[in-house]
């Protein structure tokens, strides 16, 4: 085990793969000379050259098909799109191209393709600048879309992400790369489509994904702390496929789930998982599936407005009172640092 | 001229190529494989072209209010007065101060985010600029938009875009809106050196010139999208080039010159303006970082110890003073006064209110609508009701 923060996890990561597999390669904007927006990728144009850390022309759209063109021929490009937000420009080559040609084709090429991006929000970049859009690939079937929220499950997504034979969304968050973790110094890939019970509890689930999972398990500590609460927190990891078995399953220990996402409410990833719960354990379930989302606005940058729209601990905790409330729970200071 | 030099731009300007004789008669060779600045002589040599005191004068006082401006922005942002990302103009002063000279009031603007200096040029006020660099109330987007987004109907200030690209198409669909009308007016929609290699681009230019649209494409090139240099970005660095494809006049000057700047954009947008989309590239100098923060580390002590000499500004205050249009003291009394003028708007700006959080919802939609969400973050959509024991026992 090695102490390290998620950006060093990921950037390790994508060294120690490189090593391994020459077909692995990266390519994106400011990745080389500039060393990664958010310097994921520092060092490595100078240990790799530039065959193997291609610096792209502003062209999210050439670039992104060109590596599913090159997975296509069994190569195994790792793209960075700087922030979600500009995989908009790529939509079409990642939904159209890459999700469909395995099965378009009838099997006969694979798209091992992984596409690494950060989501992020709450550092006032506005509204084209702060979206977390990755509910788009998720809605789409051929894709797969993985979402760490630790060091540790930074490096083991992202083993599996680049030796699966499918094309990956990769998110990763900007509030997430300078938190630290233990690191397991050996190779175990996570396997894409599990979720993971990040701390059990008997009251009520939690349930996150990247940013949101981070939070959910802090929020978790902290009421067993002040409140004696007993949350189990479930990180997704994987958002499909959707480990919906571990969802119901601890619903049906718990009774009660609150989701946290860090996009918008209506069609987000929480209604998903209201629906799942719905679906599996609606006979166990104590009080209606709560979600706390970002409010449905384009996102302001005055810090006022933005702060207003996006969901913080706060939220969460009210969220978690309420929905014990419905149940009947008794809490020892309900209220007391939400109203 | 060596193979490095750029054009001056009185060659550049004597010809306002057409697609047909762009590439036959380039009136560079190598010019932007590298980021050699324009040669101080060069611009020297279009002043005795064309001086007007009066003109350079006024120029000069738009370009240091500019600097004065970004100068401030910069400090406030490193204070964490301001948030977001702030990419500054430092450098394209004279560019700036050019090309919005060419524009009638009357006349519409597209961006980018690399837009404070050009907010300030369309007229709007410095105050009200800069209150939208810290958010508030009275800023140009209410706050709404930050230094990326700013945007008044009322100047004609169309909006900077924080996506790369993003305002090509909206640019050519003013335009087209403008031929629609029968008006005689025209959009102008700037962008970097970076932005020429995204697909909008191409979409935009051949729509433009194939529908006859009244818009002036200008690429501001500053030799850098962030980190990445022109040759290492642009299969043909030579961007104006890239008209030919489109059957696009084009041009390109040394946008280090306000004269030589007002002079090929008046010639593009009276192409515009008569149903001839134009392109014009003008090669500038990014003196700091991509943003704020950027400490640009990918350049070398070389080329950053040489960007002060490609400083438009101070070129700019040497020049009247040799040429005897300005006094030294002069001179100093505009820095002094426009100085002033960034702090008067900085002052502004901290005494504006902060946006109130009720106003969050404000500008879901232009059409009120049903059902529309206007949930805070924590908020439940439904209360919880019990369902009544009648039906429960059922
Ligand atoms: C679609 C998209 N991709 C990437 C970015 C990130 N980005 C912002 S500015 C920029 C460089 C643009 O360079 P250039 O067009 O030369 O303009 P300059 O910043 O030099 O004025 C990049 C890559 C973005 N905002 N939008
Ligand atoms: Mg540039």
């Amino acid at each position: 085990m090695t102490m390290k923060t998620y950006r060093q996890a990921l950037h390790d990561t994508l060294r120690a793969e490189m090593l391994r597999d020459e077909n692995v390669f990266l390519m994106g904007e400011e990745i080389g000379v500039f060393e990664g927006s958010y310097k994921i990728t520092a060092g490595l144009l100078a240990e790799f050259g530039e065959k193997r850390v291609k610096d792209t022309p502003i062209a999210e759209e050439g670039f992104t098909g060109a590596a599913i063109g090159a997975a296509m021929l069994g190569l195994r490009p790792v793209v960075e799109i700087m922030t979600i937000n500009f995989s908009l420009l790529a939509l079409d080559q990642i939904v159209n191209h890459a999700a469909k040609i395995y099965g378009m084709f009838g099997g006969q090429a694979k798209v091992p393709l992984v596409i690494r991006t950060p989501g992020g929000g709450g550092q006032q970049l506005g509204a084209t600048h702060s979206q977390n859009i990755e509910l788009y690939y998720a809605f789409v079937p051929g894709m797969k879309v993985v979402a760490p929220s630790t060091p540790a499950d930074a490096k083991a997504l992202l083993l599996a992400a680049i030796r699966d034979d499918d094309p990956v969304l990769f998110l990763e968050n900007l509030a997430l790369y300078n938190t630290k973790g233990e690191v397991p110094d050996e190779d175990r890939p996570a396997e894409i489509g599990r979720a993971k019970i990040a701390r059990e509890g008997h009251d009520l689930t939690l349930i996150g994904y990247s940013r949101m999972a981070y939070i959910a398990k802090n929020v978790a500590e902290t009421l067993a702390e002040s409140e004696g609460l007993d949350i189990e927190v479930i990180d997704l990891m994987s958002l499909r496929p959707l480990d919906r078995e571990t969802i119901i399953n601890s619903v049906k220990k718990t009774h009660a789930a609150v989701v946290l996402e860090d996009d918008w409410l209506t069609y987000g990833i929480g209604a998903e998982i209201a629906a799942t719960i719905s679906d599996g354990a609606f006979d166990y379930l104590d009080a209606p599936v709560r979600r706390v989302a970002m409010a449905e606005v384009p996102m302001p940058y005055s810090k006022v407005l933005e702060s207003a729209a996006m969901p913080t601990n706060d939220d969460v905790v009210s969220a978690i009172f309420q929905t014990l409330e419905a149940v009947g729970r008794r809490l020892k200071k309900v209220g007391q640092s939400h109203d | 001229m060596t193979d490095n030099a750029l054009p001056t731009a009185k060659t550049t300007t004597a010809k306002t190529t057409t697609a047909k004789t762009t590439t036959a008669k380039s009136t560079t060779k190598k010019a932007a494989t590298k980021r050699t600045p324009v040669k101080k002589a060069a611009t020297a040599k279009v002043a005795t072209a064309k001086v007007d005191g009066a003109q350079l004068v006024k120029f000069y006082r738009d370009m240091v209010l500019i600097r004065r401006f970004e100068e401030r922005a910069a400090r406030a942002y490193t204070e964490a007065l301001i948030g977001g990302y702030c990419h500054l103009n430092l450098g394209e002063e004279a560019a700036v101060v050019g090309l919005m000279g060419a524009l009638r009031d009357t006349d519409y603007l597209f961006t980018n985010y690399r837009e404070h200096g050009y907010a300030i040029m369309r007229g709007i006020d410095p105050n009200r600029t800069m209150a939208e660099l810290y958010g508030r109330v009275d800023g140009v987007s209410k706050g709404w938009g930050g230094s990326m987004h700013m945007f008044d109907m009322s100047h004609r200030l169309l909006g900077g875009y924080g996506i790369v690209g993003g305002q090509l198409p909206l640019a050519t669909g003013a335009a087209l809106a403008i031929q629609y009308r029968g008006l005689d007016e025209v959009v102008m929609c700037t962008m970097g050196d970076g932005t020429a290699n995204i697909g909008a681009f191409h979409e935009s230019l051949n729509i433009a010139a194939l529908w006859g649209l009244p818009v002036v494409f200008v690429v501001i090139n500053n030799g850098l999208g962030m980190g990445t240099t022109v040759a290492k970005a642009s299969a043909e660095p030579e961007i104006y080039k890239r008209a030919s494809a489109y059957a696009m006049a084009a041009e390109r000057v040394d946008g280090l010159d306000p004269l030589a700047v007002l002079d090929a954009a008046q010639r593009a947008v009276a192409s515009a303006r008569a149903g001839k989309p134009f392109l014009l590239e003008v090669l500038s100098e990014r003196l700091r970082g991509h943003s704020v923060v950027d400490p640009a580390k990918y350049r070398s002590a070389e080329e950053v110890a040489h960007l002060a000499q490609f400083d438009p500004v101070p070129n700019l205050a040497a020049r009247l003073v040799k040429e005897r249009i300005l006094t030294a003291a002069e001179v100093h009394k505009i820095d002094e006064e426009q100085a002033a003028r960034a702090d008067a708007a900085d002052a502004f700006a901290q005494a504006s209110a902060q946006p109130d959080v009720s106003t969050l919802f404000d500008y879901n939609y232009a059409t009120p609508v049903a059902n529309d969400s206007r949930r805070l973050p924590g908020e439940a959509l439904f209360a919880t009701v019990a369902r009544p024991t009648a039906e429960v026992t059922r």
